[in-house]
């Protein structure tokens, strides 16, 4: 008896839940619509903020390429005596291998070396001549070593210095390391791209920041004007969750209607720039970006937008539920 | 069932808007607040919703002070009462009917029940045939029916209207005191705040009569003194 007693009251909670439900999107929707003209004010505004979100995205993700490719383009270069055996060559190779600051090692042997030489001077007939006339091979092999992060190039050069590098054979095989000769030329790469990374998230962070304001002051002013309503829905005896609820979604549709439209308008923004950002960043454009993670995208100015009209929309009406 | 232990209002410059303000309301009746303007009727009436606070003293209902419940039985003890403001403050956005179901869906009514009670109380004030029409498209009287078919719709215990005829034609008026006698025969407390005499005279009931913030007369016998 009591079982089925607890249990009716479960259904009819659940069946009030639902209704409440029902009726809170319901008179979300018509606030919506017959608020027109506040509605269109306010999704505009927000699509000005998903609208710089989505570029920001599309910067960073500019940035984070042309930072990717001069990175890519700084190495050094290892240069061992002609005589320096292959294998502890090769030794030294693993060793680096393993260091976490090495993204990669290359091994150009003294052939190689000598055959990409003969290629780069294919139109210098004297040079050529003059490397027939020794003989011999009288380049070294070499190892061409890229850092995950350019300021970790000092550590490898450290490394290759220290006497752990060459334990197996106190002999010291290396010529020459290119790290020395162009240490201020890597430093200063180094200092402008921790730069461009600090001030790019500073300006994201200070943007992001910006926007959020506008969009919380413009959903604001939008409840401002249900002010006395929401009083009255107050007096009449309802709890605060149901007058709340209405104003969220609606802040949930300026914001699910500014991202629609954000990503509407970035389309041929992108189909435009496109060309140009490829000419400009080399290997990157932004409309095969946009189309190729449009899923990404979507989630996230359709969700960035969604969350910051919930969120304000509830912050907002918070402010007025003091009667 | 109601009772005013003593309550003042002071605001910020010291001026008071209610002085030692006692008196109790008995379940059934009809009590009819007067009184110049300023006199304190209005503040009576939000201290009793308790939309404002006392200063001083304590309104008690049914042995509970109001201003000591949490917000969900707060919310519940408001659903008790009908209100018709001065100021009527319909909902802007709803028509008529939305603005009568709005007080029916927040006492928990099912689709059903709004759907029967509201055309019904909207021809009990004569306005079935605009209840599509939003406040702003409704003349003044119109506007004030809407409001006292919303406090009507979920059979409170108590109604508080204040003044609720101001904006009504005679006949209007007659029309809508005999609809609040009607609600009081059945055992809801009616207290509303008039400076209409007729109104007063028709109601035959309590006559609480208000000046500068205190009760300088309270009659049983249903005479409009000022």
């Amino acid at each position: 008896m009591m079982t089925r007693q607890v249990s009716t009251f479960f259904k009819l909670k659940k069946f009030i839940m639902w209704t409440d439900i029902k009726r809170i999107i319901k008179s979300g929707f018509v606030n919506f619509w017959r608020n027109s003209f506040v509605s269109l004010a306010s999704i505009l505004v927000m699509t000005v903020t998903l609208f710089v979100l989505g570029s920001l995205l599309f910067v960073g993700v500019m940035l984070e390429s042309s930072l990717a490719q001069i990175k890519d383009k700084v190495d050094i270069n290892v240069y061992f005596v002609t005589e320096a055996p292959e294998e502890e060559i090769l030794t030294l190779k693993t060793s680096l291998e393993t260091l976490p600051e090495v993204r990669s090692v290359e091994y150009v042997s003294r052939t190689d070396a000598l055959e990409r030489f003969k290629t780069r001077h294919e139109n210098d007939q004297l040079t050529l001549q003059a490397l027939e006339e020794l003989g011999e091979n009288p380049l070294g092999a070499n190892l061409n070593i890229k850092a995950v992060e350019t300021s970790q190039y000092k550590g490898i050069a450290a490394f290759l210095q220290s006497d752990s590098a060459l334990a197996q054979d106190k002999t010291n095989i290396i010529d020459k390391v290119n790290y020395f000769q162009n240490k201020a030329a890597i430093d200063n790469l180094t200092k402008i791209i921790e730069s461009s990374e600090t001030f790019g998230f500073l300006v994201t962070i200070i943007l992001v920041i910006a926007t959020v304001i506008i969009t919380f002051n413009t959903v604001r002013l939008a409840i401002y004007t249900s002010k006395d309503e929401i009083a009255v829905m107050q007096l009449v005896g309802a709890n605060n969750s149901y007058i709340r609820g209405p104003f969220v979604f609606e802040g949930i549709l300026y914001g699910a209607a500014a991202g629609f439209l954000t990503l509407i308008f970035l389309y041929p923004l992108t189909i435009w720039l496109g060309p140009v950002t490829e000419r400009f960043f080399g290997n990157i454009n932004i409309f095969t970006y946009f189309v190729g993670n449009f899923g990404r995208i979507f989630v996230i100015i359709v969700g960035s937008g969604i969350i910051l009209g919930a969120i304000s929309s509830f912050l907002a009406v918070r402010k007025y539920l003091k009667v | 069932m109601i009772y005013f232990d003593n309550i003042s209002k002071i605001y910020s410059e010291g001026r008071f808007a209610l002085e030692n303000v006692s008196f109790s309301i008995a379940p059934g009746e009809f009590v009819s607040i007067v009184g110049h303007s300023g006199a304190g009727k209005t503040t009576l009436l939000r201290m009793l919703l308790a939309e404002e606070r006392p200063s001083e003293g304590s309104v008690f209902f049914e042995s509970t002070d109001i201003n000591s419940l949490d917000k969900r039985l707060l919310n519940n003890y408001r659903r008790r009462i009908g209100s018709i403001f001065q100021d009527l403050r319909l909902l802007p956005y709803k028509t008529a009917y939305e603005n009568i179901a709005f007080a029916m869906e927040v006492a928990g009514k099912s689709d059903d029940e709004i759907e029967s009670d509201v055309p019904y109380v909207l021809d009990l004030v004569n306005l079935e045939d605009k209840m599509c029409r939003f406040p702003h498209e409704l003349s003044g009287g119109e506007r004030q029916r809407v409001a006292i078919a919303r406090a009507i719709v979920n059979q409170p215990d108590i109604i508080l209207a204040d003044e609720p005829t101001g904006n009504l034609d005679p006949i209007n008026t007659y029309e809508i005191v005999q609809i609040f006698k009607k609600i009081n025969e059945l055992g809801t407390v009616v207290i509303l705040t008039t400076h209409n005499k007729g109104v007063v005279d028709s109601v035959e009931g309590r006559v609480i009569t208000m000046d500068k913030g205190r009760v300088v007369r309270d009659d049983p016998s249903g005479q409009y003194v000022l």
